[in-house]
């Protein structure tokens, strides 16, 4: 069987999802959603569908995989949203149709993606600019203490989404022409392996970036993201743990040098962190205490409190607990729910894995889990099978800043880590997640295209 | 670079492990502990979803509904108010749950096993509260309740609360338990009315019978009387002399304004309720008698009743550290309800009135209990009072002696005044001296009735007045409450 015929029968299964999920939130809360929003279940079917169709005449020999398993992830967040709030369901799947067209204007206009390599100084210093966007003047906002979201008059986009993909392009590249380099001409003292100090400046660069990013976006979640698959790649490139393991010091030493003389946005997310139960874990005044602030310990806790009626098996789709009932609904509540009068705090962003983990029980959250563990199979997959260094780098920072991103989110939800605002790839609601995954997704299936496509010499892959 | 690939993903694979591992924590291995967080509104709040069950009195009088409050809410309200405010409790979101709102909530709530929730998932049908008739008598707990204000606005010197006990003594069930001051749980839902019942120096939100213990004065003496006759040590006809002025672990004890008695036997003894004489029974039998006898009564533990453990105060002696003590006390003294720094006998009403409750049904103590019956929303008995023996105290032959000593009191002694419409009464008086400069007494009455049939056993006290005794002001209200239940 051809590989798109294989994506085709590997779509029945997300048919049925979203078939199966939007008949269950329906048949539970009819008395409050309208049947008109069961079509955009139908809506999404089609987009994947075309996305199908467009993947057999553009890119035959791609992996028939990663496109269904994206599209589950998808199926998946789009009926928990639905289950959330019937509106957000319809935008989220109006945004599929916004990232379908960001999805294929990547695979029509970068066919040939090794000519990424020639910009990609331009890449990297434009993705730089993108993360400082959100502290500025005027387009900037901070969401939580972390600036994470540039406006557009009702328009918010987060640029950091946009932004990993273009950090990875650039450390796919640089590194693929510096790793002789690193790995040959390194002297080795007192055991360690030292590489030449001139090659250090640009990796310096890209630590010193993170520890930008963490003071003045105070985003540790993006930080340690960005961070992390750029070790990952230092470590493909280059087969040194030492590297990574000097890097991973740096990166802890800048964080706790940061986090206990910065601004106390990362302190605190820390001892929220270590503190889940105190009383009052990131020591706020008398005053403050009484202004109804807890510097986000309430979210996490709730979080957790969610997370604990879900058991093995989930209270099932629509029947936790999320919106106050009655009497418990608070007077002000102007945005609405789920933005407030929710007794889980963003349940349809931050924490929709504590509601996907309530309604759905732990094996519910480990298929989920199980989804992006896949995709991590088939991205690294195709990374192997590559046929030159960029397209291996390429596929392996991109694979590995997404599973990172959904361990990071999952991880500061489940207190694995402390708590960090990115959002669950595919799954949470939000535009910019959406688009820029789905160029994600374009890139690595481009990669994989080119890998398994068959050659000159006849070596069908 | 492809072997570097490889063990990047086992890297990856690695720390979704521990995702799965920690959800696991959150969602299964952790989630009872999660659920009991006190910043956890779950449970109340999906409680309050629940129509919750009706409590009614053995009398049919409602106590206790659920009304919607919109949104899918109900709300708890009392139609009795401040009747039943003590013991039944309250349960609200705000301020929680307390009484028998609490110790019957899996009942109230309809918890069920998790088959049966599964069933009913399955079903579709929603889960609703039991309903639930309580032994409490309304007729008989509204003349307690009055009974008790009444003692207290007209006795000389009468200051803070009072309680009363009755008990069916074949059945453990509690008939009345009253307390006062008492308030109306209506009220606690608003904060401020919450805050001030909480700080009021009246208590009115403690339950009195069962939370609250004192010096129990000379009821205690029916202890000892079981103790002494049971152990076979004593017979009603052995003599002592009991002067005043007779020395208890060295130090001179009084009789009662300082009266001599001579050598008198032990119906004697208990009729005029002679110190001198029951602390030398209590030095005779020892502390090691003593104690087995009132761990038989119950006490050193909380009463086995259907009630929040926090919510209840095991009796005995207490030394000065606030503990129960098993020896080194001075068991003359316990033996009269008193005690000293190493053990100051504290009893709470509850347990004194288990104590006649075990006289009066031949010797057999039965687990007192709240629960008349319960059932479920389709009408169907879920749950029904099954008498239940707690201990065997004494014999029977020791049941029938101490019956016939406190008919003694009831007809020539210190409750002579008293009389019920139930029939021939059994009782003891007490009167605990708190000040004796100031003549502050603390006094009691326990006592059953008919005394050859015994239908009710009681237990009536104030806490505090200026120079009044046990058969004068704690009797008649138990023998109000025994009327009343007479004619139930």
């Amino acid at each position: 069987m051809s590989a798109r015929n294989r994506e085709l029968f590997a779509l029945i299964p997300v048919a049925l999802l979203v078939t199966a999920g939007f008949a269950a939130v329906f048949a539970e809360g009819s008395d409050v959603i309208t049947d008109a929003s069961l079509i955009y279940g139908g809506y999404f079917l089609a987009i994947c569908v075309a996305t199908h169709i467009f993947l057999r005449v553009a890119l035959p020999h791609a992996d028939a995989y990663l496109f269904p398993l994206c599209a589950a992830l998808a199926a998946i967040g789009l009926v928990v949203l639905y289950r959330i709030d019937e509106t957000l369901a319809v935008e989220q799947a109006t945004v599929f149709l916004l990232g379908l067209g960001a999805f294929a204007a990547t695979i029509v206009f970068l066919r040939d993606y090794h000519a990424l390599e020639r910009y990609r100084y331009l890449i990297a210093v434009g993705s730089l600019a993108l993360l400082m966007a959100p502290r500025l003047p005027g387009i900037g906002s901070q969401v939580n203490g972390a600036y994470l979201a540039v406006d557009f008059g009702p328009l918010s986009f987060q640029p950091a989404e946009i932004a990993k993909i273009g950090v990875v392009i650039f450390l796919a590249s640089y590194l693929n022409e510096k790793r002789e380099l690193f790995s040959v001409a390194a002297r080795r003292i007192a055991g360690l392996t030292i590489p030449p100090l001139k090659h250090f400046g640009p990796l310096l660069v890209v630590w010193g970036a993170a520890m930008v990013m963490l003071v003045f976006i105070r985003d540790l979640g993006s930080s340690l993201m960005f961070f992390g698959a750029f070790l990952a790649l230092l470590y493909v490139a280059t087969n040194r743990l030492s590297y990574v393991l000097a890097g991973l010091a740096m990166f802890l030493v800048g964080a706790t040098f940061f986090a206990s003389s910065g601004p106390g946005h990362v302190q605190d997310r820390i001892d929220i962190w270590t503190n889940t139960f105190d009383e009052n874990p990131c020591d706020l005044t008398e005053r403050q205490l009484d202004a109804g602030q807890d510097c986000g310990v309430g979210q996490i806790r709730q979080s957790l409190y969610t997370q604990a009626e879900g058991g093995l098996f989930g209270e099932g789709l629509g029947q936790s607990l999320l919106k106050l009932p009655g009497p418990f609904f608070p007077d002000s509540c102007e945005e609405g729910f789920p933005f407030c009068g929710s007794i889980l705090p963003e349940p349809h962003t931050d924490f929709i894995f504590a509601v996907i983990v309530a309604e759905l029980g732990l094996f519910g959250a480990c298929g989920l889990i199980a989804l992006y563990a896949l995709i991590g199979l088939r991205g690294f997959k195709t990374a192997v099978m590559a046929r030159d260094g960029f397209s291996k780098l390429l596929a392996t920072g991109l694979t590995a800043i997404f599973c990172l991103q959904a361990f990071v989110i999952i991880g500061g939800v489940t207190k694995v880590i402390p708590l960090t605002g990115v959002t669950m790839p595919f799954v949470s609601y939000g535009g910019s997640s959406i688009v820029a995954n789905m160029i994600l997704l374009a890139l690595l299936l481009l990669v994989s295209d080119n890998a398994r496509r068959p050659t000159g010499e006849g070596a069908a892959l | 670079m492809n072997k570097q690939i490889v063990r990047l993903y086992g890297f990856v694979l690695l720390l979704f492990v521990f995702l799965v591992a920690f959800t696991s924590r959150w969602a299964v291995l952790e989630a009872d502990e999660l659920e009991d967080e006190t910043d956890n509104r779950r449970p109340l709040i999906e409680e309050q979803r629940i129509e919750r069950g009706t409590i009614t009195s053995a009398d049919g009088t409602l106590i206790a509904e659920s009304e919607r409050a919109g949104g899918g809410v109900f709300v708890r309200t009392y139609p009795t108010g401040a009747l039943f405010g003590n013991p039944v409790g309250y349960s609200f979101v705000d301020v929680g749950r307390i009484g028998i709102e609490s110790s019957e909530n899996d009942l109230l709530s309809g918890e069920q096993n998790e088959f049966a929730s599964i069933i009913d998932q399955l079903s579709g049908s929603t889960r609703e509260g039991a309903d639930i008739t309580l032994t409490l008598d309304a007729g008989a707990q509204r003349v307690a309740v009055d009974a008790l204000q009444s003692a207290l606005s007209s006795t000389p010197g009468a200051e803070g609360g009072g309680s009363v006990v009755a008990l069916e003594p074949d059945t453990g069930a509690v008939k009345v338990m009253a307390s006062v001051p008492g308030y109306d749980p209506n009220a606690v839902q608003d904060e401020a009315t919450f805050q001030q019942l909480r700080t009021d120096e009246a208590a009115p939100l403690l339950n009195r019978p069962t939370q609250s213990t004192y010096q129990p004065g000379s009821t205690m003496k029916v202890v000892t009387a079981v103790a002494a006759l049971d152990s076979g040590e004593f017979t009603p006809d052995t003599t002592l002399e009991a002067n005043s002025g007779v020395e208890i672990s060295g130090v001179p004890l009084a009789n009662s304004g300082g009266q001599d008695f001579g050598t008198i036997d032990m119906t004697t003894a208990l009729t005029n309720s002679v110190n001198t004489y029951w602390a030398q029974v209590g030095e005779e039998l020892g502390t090691d008698t003593m104690v087995e006898y009132m761990e038989r009564f119950g006490f050193y533990a909380d009463p086995e009743l259907d009630y929040p453990d926090n919510q209840m105060r095991a009796s005995g002696p207490y030394n000065s550290d606030g503990r129960l003590v098993t020896e080194g006390f001075d068991v003359g003294r316990v033996a009269i309800g008193q005690g000293g720094e190493e053990g100051q006998l504290l009893s709470a009403p509850m347990q004194m009135a288990e104590v006649a409750a075990a006289v009066a049904n031949g010797g057999k103590l039965m687990k007192p209990t709240f629960l008349q019956e319960a059932s479920d929303p389709d009408g169907r008995q879920i749950a029904e009072l099954d008498p239940d023996e707690q201990s065997e105290v004494m014999s029977d032959e020791t049941s029938a002696q101490v019956t016939e000593l406190m008919v003694g009191v009831a007809n020539d002694g210190t409750a002579s005044g008293l009389s019920t419409s139930l029939g021939q009464l059994a009782g003891k008086t007490g009167t605990a001296e708190i000040n004796v400069e100031e003549g502050l007494n603390r006094p009691w009455f326990i006592g059953f009735a008919p005394a050859e049939d015994p239908q009710i056993a009681v237990a009536a006290m104030l806490e505090q007045c200026t120079g009044c005794f046990g058969g004068e002001v704690a009797g008649p209200v138990a023998m109000q409450v025994m009327d009343a239940l007479a004619g139930s």
